[in-house]
């Protein structure tokens, strides 16, 4: 879900608000927008796409962050080089280079099937737990 | 029937477009090409909405060499239990294959180069929707977003001759009278979050049923994608590397993306977590899965997980019509319904003429969308240019009936405290979304979930009334309410196992069943075989010659 909208990286253009597909945000009083309706957001990262100001970072839950999650914390994201990082990835940008002109992706051959395990059982590492 | 109330907003058009998906923004270019004057309208924002938008899709393009037309076409007719149409498969395989190149000229979109030709295999969904909405307003066509439709208007013949709708960035209602309608508003995901579905809530099934339409193939409803847990990112195609595994590691023996998905479901019926680690992938094909489809990384990489090397918790979350394959039945070429000046495109309609019982998306659904929106574009101008001067002159009536016009009198104070909708969304949590009731079916559960989303039903029809942006959640519930009857009651109707509908009741295909089912009604529902076209036996062996 959408957690971050910067003020200070936001230019107040509104982009947000329209793109939207689920009508998220309202405009602020300052001209920044505000995160009117969350359980709305469908977590698609249209907007992140669409913002000229990398200002928005949406968390790839479902549910809202909990409190003192990285995932709400600008500095963190900022840090880490998440915030922004799907504009970049998909190319949009001035001077970037579409990454519609690179989307390929590797041949699909049928589906791998997971076969029963062999024994002696294998060593298995233990599983990541979600970081929220 | 009652009129429509007066609005603050009325506007005229030749074809309104109710959607701007994909399919909504092909039949909107060929309106406009046709010389129709085109009003599109969109629940969210045409260029941005919709699974396309946020997703991204593989397209059935083929080009137009025999061999490899007849290979694309035989590929999955067993897959889908042999309900596809070949005389479809081929149109929409030229139709599609003449919109990418259009795409790639006209609104130069950036195509790979693969061996120094264009590769048009598949599409980023941003770029190209974003394209769509410029190159549909360079045409002429008005688009007006964050405008959802509520219901369809008629004229005294019955025949659609509007909508009415809200905007709900200017709290004002809107009235459209138009010479033809094309319903492009996508499938049904129920609210489910996944990747750019919550738009789809089968508003369209609903309008136009209520409006006199049938629907085809509901059956082929129960589509479930995976997804890490807790997260939205429903892109299936790179399981196809994977390995799934039960809580305590050891592999889940059966379990795939494909051919093995149910697998998955039992095991999260039964435990409650699969494991999955995407550890069949090479280094380089690791590589070009980052360019291929760089959103299916953005869990992975925010959440701190190596997918390659991690084992992580993964999910099935509904994705219902969407990467199903039932919508409004259409009957004739240029996809309009039975009912006149109403077409129907993409998700919204049946794509059982090119796929049968199953899609998954898997290209067939993007093909369909940009083809049958082109043929629905064209229809409705020819349609709204038919009817000459007369067509904006029409008396409006309203067909709009759960929670705009109560059967039982609601008193003003209490339609705006009603609160019947969250009952009905738990209904559908309840009886939708559960593996063990839609997607493994059996009878004896099927029959009970029924009756239940009948109850929710009645309460939704005689009890509401809303206006306003509560009108707006309101009609998605009964949309998905009423999507929910019409699967089930098809679920129930086909006594077999084919395409995505499987019966556990009825494992086995019957070869007496391999005709498709049309569904109906509103209050009360009906099921028919759907009869198939006398020539179809001797149009599949012209083709096949
Ligand atoms: C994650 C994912 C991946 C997929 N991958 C593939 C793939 O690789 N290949 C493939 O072929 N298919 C794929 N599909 C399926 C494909 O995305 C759909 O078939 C396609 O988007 C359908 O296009 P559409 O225009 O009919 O509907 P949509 O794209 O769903 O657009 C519907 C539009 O209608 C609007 N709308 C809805 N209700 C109303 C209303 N009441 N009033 C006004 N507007 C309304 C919505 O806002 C939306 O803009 C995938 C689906 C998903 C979910
Ligand atoms: S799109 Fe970005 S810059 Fe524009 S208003 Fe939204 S947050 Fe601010
Ligand atoms: S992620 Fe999608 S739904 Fe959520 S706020 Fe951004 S654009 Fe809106």
């Amino acid at each position: 879900m959408i957690e971050i909208v910067s003020a200070s990286r936001c230019v107040t253009c509104d982009v947000c608000i329209a793109v939207c597909p689920t009508n998220v945000f309202d405009r602020g009083a300052d001209g920044v927008p505000v995160i009117a309706r969350q359980g709305d957001c469908q977590t698609c990262f249209m907007c992140e796409a669409h913002c000229p100001a990398d200002a928005l970072f949406v968390a790839p839950l479902t549910h809202p962050a909990p409190p003192g999650s990285p995932l709400t914390d600008e500095q963190h994201v900022t840090e880490t080089g998440l915030l922004g990082s799907y504009r970049k990835e998909i190319g949009w940008g001035r001077g970037r280079k579409p990454g519609a002109r690179v989307a390929i992706g590797p041949q699909l051959g049928r589906a791998r099937v997971t076969p029963p395990a062999t024994p002696p059982a294998e060593t298995t590492s233990t599983p990541a737990p979600l970081k929220t | 029937m009652p009129r429509t109330d007066t609005t603050t907003l009325d506007l005229t058009a030749d074809v309104v477009i109710v959607g701007g998906g994909p399919a909504g923004t092909w039949a909107a270019l060929a309106a406009t090409a046709a010389g129709a004057d085109v009003v599109l309208l969109d629940k969210g924002y045409c260029g941005a909405s919709g699974p396309t938008a946020s997703g991204g899709t593989g397209v059935w393009y083929v080009a137009p060499e025999p061999d490899a037309r007849e290979k694309a076409m035989a590929s999955r007719e067993g897959l889908g239990g042999y309900l596809a149409d070949r005389r479809w498969m081929a149109r929409v395989l030229d139709q599609t294959y003449e919109n990418m190149n259009r795409l790639a000229t006209e609104a130069r979109y950036p195509f790979p180069i693969v061996d120094g030709q264009p590769f048009k295999r598949g599409v980023q969904g941003p770029e190209y929707m974003r394209r769509m909405r410029a190159w549909v307003k360079r045409s002429g066509a008005r688009v007006l977003d964050h405008s959802p439709v509520l219901e369809l208007l008629v004229d005294p013949s019955g025949a659609v001759a509007g909508v009415a709708g809200y905007r709900r960035q200017h709290d004002t209602g809107y009235r459209v009278r138009a010479g033809a309608v094309v319903l492009a508003s996508g499938g049904c995901a129920f609210l489910s979050k996944a990747l750019g579905c919550d738009v789809d809530t089968g508003d369209g099934a609903l309008y136009a049923a209520e409006a006199g339409a049938e629907l085809s193939g509901m059956e082929f409803s129960n589509s479930y994608a995976i997804a890490p847990a807790f997260t939205s990112v429903t892109k299936t195609a790179y399981y196809n590397f994977a390995t799934f595994f039960h809580a305590d590691g050891t592999p889940l023996a059966g379990a795939a993306s494909q051919g093995g998905r149910s697998v998955i479901a039992g095991e999260l019926l039964r435990n409650g977590t699969v494991l999955c680690q995407i550890d069949q992938a090479d280094p380089e094909q690791q590589r070009q899965m980052r360019e291929g489809q760089p959103n299916f990384f953005l869990t992975f990489d925010r959440l701190g997980i190596n997918p390659f090397t991690d084992k992580f918790p993964v999910t099935l979350l509904l994705e219902g019509t969407v990467r199903g394959t039932g919508g409004i039945r259409v009957v004739t070429d240029d996809c309009a319904t039975t009912v006149p000046g109403l077409y129907a495109a993409g998700d919204a309609a049946t794509r059982e003429l090119i796929c049968g019982g199953f899609t998954g998306g898997g290209s067939h659904n993007s093909a369909w969308a940009m083809s049958s929106g082109t043929w629905a574009g064209q229809g409705a101008a020819r349609f709204a240019t038919g009817l000459g001067p007369a067509r904006h002159r029409r008396r409006l009536a309203a067909t709009g009936g759960a929670g705009l016009r109560p059967t039982r009198a609601v008193r003003r104070g209490n339609a705006e405290r009603y609160t019947g909708w969250s009952d009905a969304e738990q209904v559908l949590r309840e009886q939708v979304h559960p593996y063990d009731k839609n997607y493994l079916r059996h009878g004896e559960r099927l029959t009970p979930a029924l009756a239940e989303l009948d109850a929710a039903w009645r309460q939704l029809r005689a009890e509401t009334a809303a206006t306003g942006a509560a009108a707006v959640r309101i009609r998605q519930t009964a949309a998905m309410v009423a999507h929910a009857r019409w699967m089930y009651t098809s679920a129930l109707a086909r006594t077999e196992s084919r395409g995505m509908a499987r019966r556990q009741d009825h494992p086995r295909l019957d070869p007496a069943q391999r005709h498709r089912i049309s569904v109906g009604g509103l209050d009360s529902l009906w099921t028919r075989p759907e009869p198939e076209p006398a020539e179809a036996g001797q149009r599949l062996t012209a083709v096949a010659s």
